[in-house]
């Protein structure tokens, strides 16, 4: 164990970093390069603390604790470094809060308004770049980009991917691909990753914007319905609708990690396509009721309500058992539904019908 | 899973995801998971990319064949002889791990002599992979411990798939990478919840917990449980369901959230038997190319707008909340199945459930893996079965110390042919799969517009070497014919498939690949053959 003083309170850890003996002691140490899912990387100096002896500040996030070292996180002088880097990033940064996706849930502004910045000192040139919307998912506001990297290695990282890099040099440097091209040309196979750990505005979910802000929005964590691997995720919810899907961090199997469909395949579900209510084919309605019945969207099927139509189902099914036995029924569960549903329609199939004959696409 | 069944006594994924990053190598046959399972490759990639070795075996140099330490490019359909071969260097070199044999498996002896004939010349004739590639490959997979084998549909859609899986079986079980953390025979599922509800019994064979419904005991505890006599006969599969239909023995079917009409094989097939039915009910979220051929439809809310379980491909069983309502008239399907069953039953209230909660503590009382298992612990997250009691923190790795069924079985497996081999009419081996942007019959990527801008068409991939007699340059319109039809597509040349091969996907609907694909069953695991089908292959126009 290593024993140490952060704020003049005594503390005994058994390594790590400044950051993360801080963090586990209750002591909050402001971050932005940071991100619990990646490698420390010190880019930004916002988590600039004070290490007795040490000729400069030292970035928390990567220096790690020493037997008798004593840290100051909240002084004077820590505070003041904060501070400047603060305002050297708002110097260089849209002031445009109102408009943006991410008011209210976007770090920077929260730091900046954290330490009091109302205007920077620092007057210079800006960077002005088009707002990329060129791709499906992924909006890039590159003015709004801090240059913490944190995308740059969730692809790296997480993903494996490497479709971004930083190009250029000095002012010019920017997030990018090789060659600068749209994602879509790259080797990017937009998890979009990058946006679940961009820090501000730069990186959004095109097809979430205007839809609802992190304040307007509930979130419920649920299963992916895609493939097997079974992911969890967040459903961002405004007024009965999904609105966006972002990362559950904390699950042991995908740990915060999506593809494509996991985390933008969810517009299916508000889809104007979507059935509503149970449907007839017209002949068989006018068998039943001798009327022509409500016409639907669907060439030779009528609407019907939800009484007649499940009395039709377990007539049609029984008229089968009757006639030719409970095997002349056939009924298909599907890997789609829940293992409640599938326990019921299997009950049904064996209990109710008297039949085996029930199976899915587990084959297919 | 019935291969794995046979040799280890349970069906399903041995490890879990996790563990995975503990592998020091992997070996991945069947399965494009970067493209199919995306964040279990994603994992696969970072864990090569951590000194972790890999060899892939696919006719396709697909995403992880880049970063490959051998890529095995094997014929479609000779993944049995590839296997034997691997089994038969291991054996010859000694590589084997002779303490997990002697201890824990039975039938190596008979195993070893049917692989005695592999040799890597051998097999290099059969799968077209150069006999140096296998000797390397079984050396790599023998001396790195622990190592994982990671396969799907590849190697199960096969008229030979339940053998194909035994002979992956007596490849881990040779190399004692059972029971240890990062090794493993990991079949990937393809379907969020394919695991679910196998285990749930939607299956024609079995009940809830794999509980064979040809057993007299079993048959006897469940109609305890349901107050009801259960029929002894095992049914019918998907495709013979179809087949039945087809001869009118089956009169009625009921189909909930599947599209048959896009996704089973010998499309015309499937057509004409669902339009010999007297009577079908289809219960979806969308108006499908199936429904089209309903009596009656029932519209049925989708995952985010019920309360529920899925369990994923590692056994984890996990919560999935309702966050919206569903819309209009749309029911979830447990209240549509029970309000159904209660027309079928005089009996009313045991088919009244006032929340999949309830629904999963009957169905937990009955299914041995499942009985530890609740809504209300689920919401601390998911746990893996066998959980079989509410205090069991559920099983991470399966036949730790001893396989499910004792001893761990080598089944000797000769290698099978395809039941359908290119020939002069028919010259090219069609074999199918998925792409990372659609999913399945496409009823719900296909309403995503973001992915239809990534992949808009169906491209069918052909090597230029084929397509240059064919007068095929890259993005021209080809049609594709098998003995049982015909699809025209785009083709996209490409040397990533092997010469002879071409693939394509079944996201389409346009483009039914599933018209040209051999219902051929394996004779155990009753999977039809979507992996091999000979065609041929035309230009389209002028």
């Amino acid at each position: 164990m290593t024993t140490l003083t952060i704020n003049g309170k005594m503390i005994e850890a058994p390594g790590g970093t400044i950051l993360e003996v801080s963090q586990a002691n209750g002591i909050r140490i402001p971050t932005l390069c940071h991100h619990p899912a990646l490698a420390p990387k010190g880019a930004c100096r916002v988590c600039l603390v004070e290490v007795k002896g040490s000729r400069v500040l030292q970035p928390a996030c990567t220096f790690p604790i020493s037997e008798g070292m004593e840290v100051q996180t909240e002084s004077p002088k820590v505070r003041a470094a904060r501070k400047f880097v603060l305002e050297l990033l708002l110097s260089d940064h849209p002031k445009d809060c109102m408009t943006c996706e991410m008011c209210g849930n976007c770090e920077l502004q929260d730091l900046i308004y954290e330490y009091g910045v109302k205007e920077t000192p620092f007057v210079g040139e800006q960077h002005e770049y088009p707002l990329d919307d060129r791709d499906p998912f992924i909006i890039r506001d590159m003015e709004k980009c801090i240059r913490c990297r944190r995308c740059i290695r969730a692809c790296d990282e997480i993903q494996a991917v490497n479709a971004i890099t930083m190009i250029n040099r000095g002012f010019r440097s920017k997030v990018a691909t090789s060659f600068d091209t749209r994602l879509q040309d790259s080797n990017c196979v937009f998890c979009g990753q990058c946006i679940s750990v961009c820090p501000t505005g730069a990186l959004t979910e095109k097809d979430s914007h205007g839809l609802g802000r992190a304040w307007q929005t509930t979130k419920v964590t649920t299963t992916c319905p895609y493939c097997g691997v079974g992911c969890n995720f967040d459903l961002n919810v405004r007024d009965g609708k999904v609105v966006k899907v972002t990362s559950h961090w904390n699950n042991p199997v995908n740990k915060g990690a999506l593809c494509v469909k996991g985390r933008f395949g969810w517009q299916f579900l508000h889809s104007p396509d979507r059935l509503t209510k149970p449907l007839m084919k017209s002949s068989l309605w006018k068998e039943r009721k001798g009327t022509e019945g409500a016409p639907s969207r669907y060439e030779g099927f009528v609407e019907t309500d939800w009484e007649t139509a499940l009395d039709a189902v377990a007539e049609g099914l029984l008229t089968a058992k009757s006639e030719d036995g409970p095997d002349a029924v056939g009924i298909l569960a599907s890997a789609k539904c829940t293992n409640e549903e599938n326990y019921l329609i299997q009950k049904l199939a064996r209990r109710e019908i008297g039949t085996n004959n029930v199976d899915h696409c587990a084959r297919l | 899973m019935s291969g794995l069944g046979t040799s280890f006594g349970s069906g399903a994924m041995t490890n879990s995801i996790e563990d995975l990053a503990k592998a020091k190598a992997f070996f991945i046959i069947g399965s494009n998971t970067t493209e199919q399972h995306p964040v279990i490759g994603a994992g696969v990639k970072r864990a090569v990319r951590g000194g972790a070795k890999l060899i892939v075996a696919d006719p396709r140099r697909i995403e992880l064949a880049r970063m490959a330490t051998l890529h095995l490019m094997q014929r479609p359909g000779s993944d049995i002889a590839l296997l034997n071969g691997l089994c038969h260097v291991i054996i010859r070199e000694g590589l084997y791990d002779k303490a997990f044999v002697a201890d824990r498996t039975e039938g190596f002896e008979e195993m070893k002599t049917t692989v005695e004939k592999y040799t890597p010349a051998y097999v290099s004739e059969i799968t077209g992979v150069p006999a140096d590639d296998i000797q390397a490959a079984a050396r790599c997979y023998a001396t790195s411990k622990p190592a994982a084998i990671l396969y799907s549909m590849g190697i199960t859609q096969h008229a030979c798939g339940h053998a194909t899986v035994m002979a992956i079986a007596n490849l881990a079980m040779l190399c004692g990478n059972l029971g240890v953390e990062g090794g493993g025979v990991n079949p990937l599922r393809g379907q969020n919840n394919v695991q679910g509800s196998c285990d749930m019994g939607a299956l024609p064979d079995v009940f809830p917990g794999y509980q064979k419904v040809a057993d007299p005991v079993l048959r006897a505890k469940m109609e305890k449980a349901w107050g009801k006599t259960l029929s002894d006969k095992p049914g019918l599969t998907v495709v013979e369901m179809m087949n039945a239909a087809h001869t009118g023995k089956l009169k009625a079917m009921y189909i909930m959230g599947e599209n048959p009409l896009v996704t089973d094989p010998d499309l015309h097939h499937v057509e004409e038997a669902l339009k010999r039915l007297d009577f079908l009910v289809i219960q979806d979220i969308f108006f499908t190319e199936t429904a089209a051929l309903a009596d009656v439809i029932l519209p049925a809310a989708a995952f985010a707008e019920k309360d529920g379980t899925f369990s994923n491909t590692e056994r984890r069983v996990q919560l999935v909340r309702k966050a919206v309502e569903p819309p209009g008239e749309a029911k979830p399907d447990w209240q549509i199945i029970s309000a159904i069953a209660r027309r079928l039953d005089e009996d009313k209230e045991s088919w009244e459930y006032d929340s999949p909660a309830a629904i999963m503590a009957e169905a937990a009382a009955i299914t041995p893996q499942y009985a530890g298992i609740s809504h209300k612990r689920l919401e601390n997250g998911g746990i893996q079965w066998p959980c079989p009691s509410a205090d069991h923190p559920g099983t991470k790795i399966l036949h730790v110390g001893k396989f499910s069924r004792g001893l761990g079985k080598f089944m000797a497996v000769e290698s099978i042919p395809p039941a359908e081999l290119p020939d002069a009419e028919y010259p090219l081996t069609l074999t199918t799969g998925r792409r990372l942007q659609h999913y399945h019959s496409g009823s719900m990527t296909h309403q995503v517009a973001g992915l239809n801008t990534l992949l808009p068409e169906e491209r069918m991939e052909i090597h230029p070497a084929d397509a240059e007699p064919l007068g095929l340059a890259d993005g021209d319109m080809a049609s594709i014919t098998s003995r049982r039809g015909q699809v025209k597509a785009r083709v996209h040349l490409t040397d990533r498939i092997k010469p002879g091969v071409v693939f394509m996907t079944f996201h389409f609907p346009e483009t039914a690949v599933n018209l040209l694909t051999i219902a051929a069953l394996d004779p155990v695991a009753k999977i039809p053959e979507y992996k091999v089908a000979a065609v041929r292959v035309t230009r389209v126009g002028s």
